[in-house]
């Protein structure tokens, strides 16, 4: 076994799911280093949101190993995921449209901290706790719609909830699913900053398919194909892989 | 920045939680009607025992979105579980007894919300539903005990507290039902209003960020239905109780209907609902028989309709808005800031 240091936050094994005759992932073993901005790219159908549900325990794999710090989550229900410290957002909003920023972070602070299955205290009553809900609508500059219910928030906003929502998890691995995806130009870079401030002991693994995102933001690029680990590298390598290049040109590559 | 914007977030939550002067005028003419309404308390007694019944669907329906069809299932087996216990003479004290045919509703819940769990709304019409016929068909196969179609006889019921005895025009029954409503609510008035009850409403919005936020998806609606199930067996038990006999209708589909039905005339999610229902319900009763003796049940389709049409939630939205009105002439707090960002 590796010094502490060295186990990957997050790996998996050998991962594979198939759906009846379709591959979605196949013998995925990727590790992720601890405080790494990993992202993770491919084409279209590549299997990126297969892999982050396989990961998040929303779907079971039909073969290999996920562990977390080194220990097997592999059959973990998505909920007690969470709790040992893995987040995600989702590509399509997946949020609680009648609620407002204030309650949607409420509740994740409140589950991490155990008291989501409290039935006597009110919400609201644990200072601890909306003192954590303030610091986050502020980092995620949500301050000023924090009373408006979700559902009428501008998208950029909503994009930007679906992030904190997932921060207030408190994850040790936040697994941001196209964050930016469809947020109009003049509200991207409101995203990407706070994305870019997010602290360094959060490891983070990017799915995008945005190229400028990818290349300003990660220290690491993989690279999946046809639900296969395809390269995997630092940005500048997989830069200048003739591979990556013809996958993305969409040029058939053999071999 | 931080400071400030911390005690907007505490006094933005907080603030559904607080009562407001809708909710002091309710009860307090609520308990108002023991002193003057003496002539009514056999229909208010009723009237109550509805509102509790719609509460109590309210729990799963307003809060979990979990739409059942058989919720008589709870209330009847809490009616002949309390009619029992005061006839074999097991729990003479009906205070006790009432709590333990709620406890026995819930046992019931608690073992058929592993149904409930997965599935769209239609199947939990259906499990619900069967789940109702089987109690029903139950009683009435199992006649020896429950009496069968013709009711849960020699049901004597002791005073309560051994002092208060039920009269026959009803003034006991009608302030045991009264306190016992007013205790159920406030009690789950604290259970929507806390971090459990939020998550509650989170799962009916979303159960899939439900998960990934780290709820228990499965276990909230588990304690809730459970929870639902005993209140609906408390307001069996105190018809049992308070009429000294229990019947197969207090199983029926019927009566499963007609609870859904005054939920949805109230409005759910927001508590009140089961009763203003109930009370709409009865005043309508009251008053369209007396306009058309047999054919009332023509207007209350009529008014379901509406109701549905125009949007389930739409009376209790006139409510808050009534209320939000009335605070703000009272200069009470407002109940939410957003109202304060448009002015």
């Amino acid at each position: 076994m590796a010094a502490a240091s060295e186990t990957p936050v997050l790996e998996t094994r050998d991962l594979d799911k198939r759906f009846g005759g379709i591959v979605a992932a196949n013998a995925i073993s990727m590790a992720i280093r601890r405080g790494a901005r990993h992202a993770l790219i491919g084409p279209n159908g590549a299997g990126k949101t297969t892999f982050v549900n396989l990961l998040t325990g929303m779907l079971r794999p039909s073969g290999g190993e996920i562990l977390l710090d080194g220990a097997p989550i592999t059959n973990l229900e998505p909920h007690r995921r969470v709790r040992l410290g893995i987040a995600r957002t989702f590509q399509i909003n997946q949020l609680f449209a009648d609620l407002t920023p204030i309650e949607t972070l409420g509740l994740a602070v409140s589950e991490r901290h155990g008291s989501g299955r409290d039935w006597w205290r009110i919400v609201g009553s644990r200072a601890g706790i909306t003192a954590e809900v303030a610091e986050l609508l502020e980092r995620f500059r949500l301050v000023d719609v924090m009373t408006e219910r979700t559902a009428i928030l501008p998208y950029g906003k909503q994009r930007l909830l679906e992030i904190a929502v997932a921060f207030a998890c408190g994850p040790r691995v936040l697994l941001l699913d196209e964050p930016a995806a469809g947020v109009p130009e003049a509200e991207r870079h409101e995203i990407l900053a706070t994305i870019a401030a997010l602290p360094a002991d959060v490891t983070v693994l990017l799915i995008e398919h945005d190229m400028d995102i990818v290349f300003s933001f990660a220290d690491r690029i993989s690279v999946l194909v046809n639900g296969e680990l395809f390269v995997e590298g630092p940005p500048d390598e997989v830069a200048r892989d003739p591979r990556v290049k013809a996958v993305y040109l969409g040029e058939a590559f053999d071999g | 920045m931080t400071r400030k914007a911390d005690t907007a977030v505490t006094r933005f939550l907080t603030s559904r939680a607080r009562i407001g002067p809708f909710e002091t005028a309710f009860w307090l003419a609520a308990f108002a009607t023991i002193y003057f309404l003496p002539g009514r308390h056999l229909i208010l007694t009723e009237t109550a025992i509805w509102g509790l019944f719609a509460l109590s669907l309210d729990l799963i329906l307003g809060y979990a979105g979990i739409i059942s069809l058989g919720h008589a299932a709870f209330f009847g087996v809490g009616a002949y579980a309390a009619g029992l216990l005061a006839k074999y003479e097991i729990i003479v004290e009906p205070s006790v007894a009432l709590l333990c045919a709620g406890l026995i509703a819930a046992a019931l819940g608690f073992a058929t919300s592993f149904l409930v769990l997965r599935g769209s709304d239609l199947t939990r019409l259906m499990v619900t539903l069967g789940v109702s016929l089987v109690c029903f068909e139950l009683a009435n196969k199992f006649a020896d005990l429950t009496g069968g179609a013709d009711g849960l006889q020699g049901v004597a019921m002791a005073p309560v507290f051994g002092a208060y005895r039920f009269d026959l025009f009803g003034h006991t029954a009608y302030v045991y039902t009264l306190a016992w409503l007013f205790v159920l609510f406030m009690l789950a008035r604290r259970v929507v209003n806390s971090p459990f009850g939020l998550s509650l409403k989170a799962i009916k919005g979303n159960p899939l960020r439900s998960s990934a936020i780290g709820i228990a998806v499965n276990w909230r609606l588990v304690a809730i239905y459970t929870l639902s199930a005993g209140y609906a067996g408390i307001a069996g038990g105190l018809l049992a109780q308070t009429q000294a006999f229990a019947s197969l209708s207090m199983l029926s589909i019927e009566r499963s209907a007609d609870v859904l039905l005054i939920l949805i005339i109230g409005g759910t999610g927001y508590l009140y609902g089961g009763l203003i229902g109930a009370l709409i319900y009865r005043l309508l009763q009251d008053y369209l028989s007396d306009l058309t003796a047999r054919y009332w049940q023509f207007w209350i389709g009529l008014l379901l309709v509406a109701i549905v049409l125009v949007g389930r939630e739409r009376i209790g939205g006139w409510i808050r808005s009534v209320e939000t009105q009335i605070g703000r002439a009272l200069r009470w707090p407002a109940s939410t800031s957003s109202a304060d960002q448009g002015a």
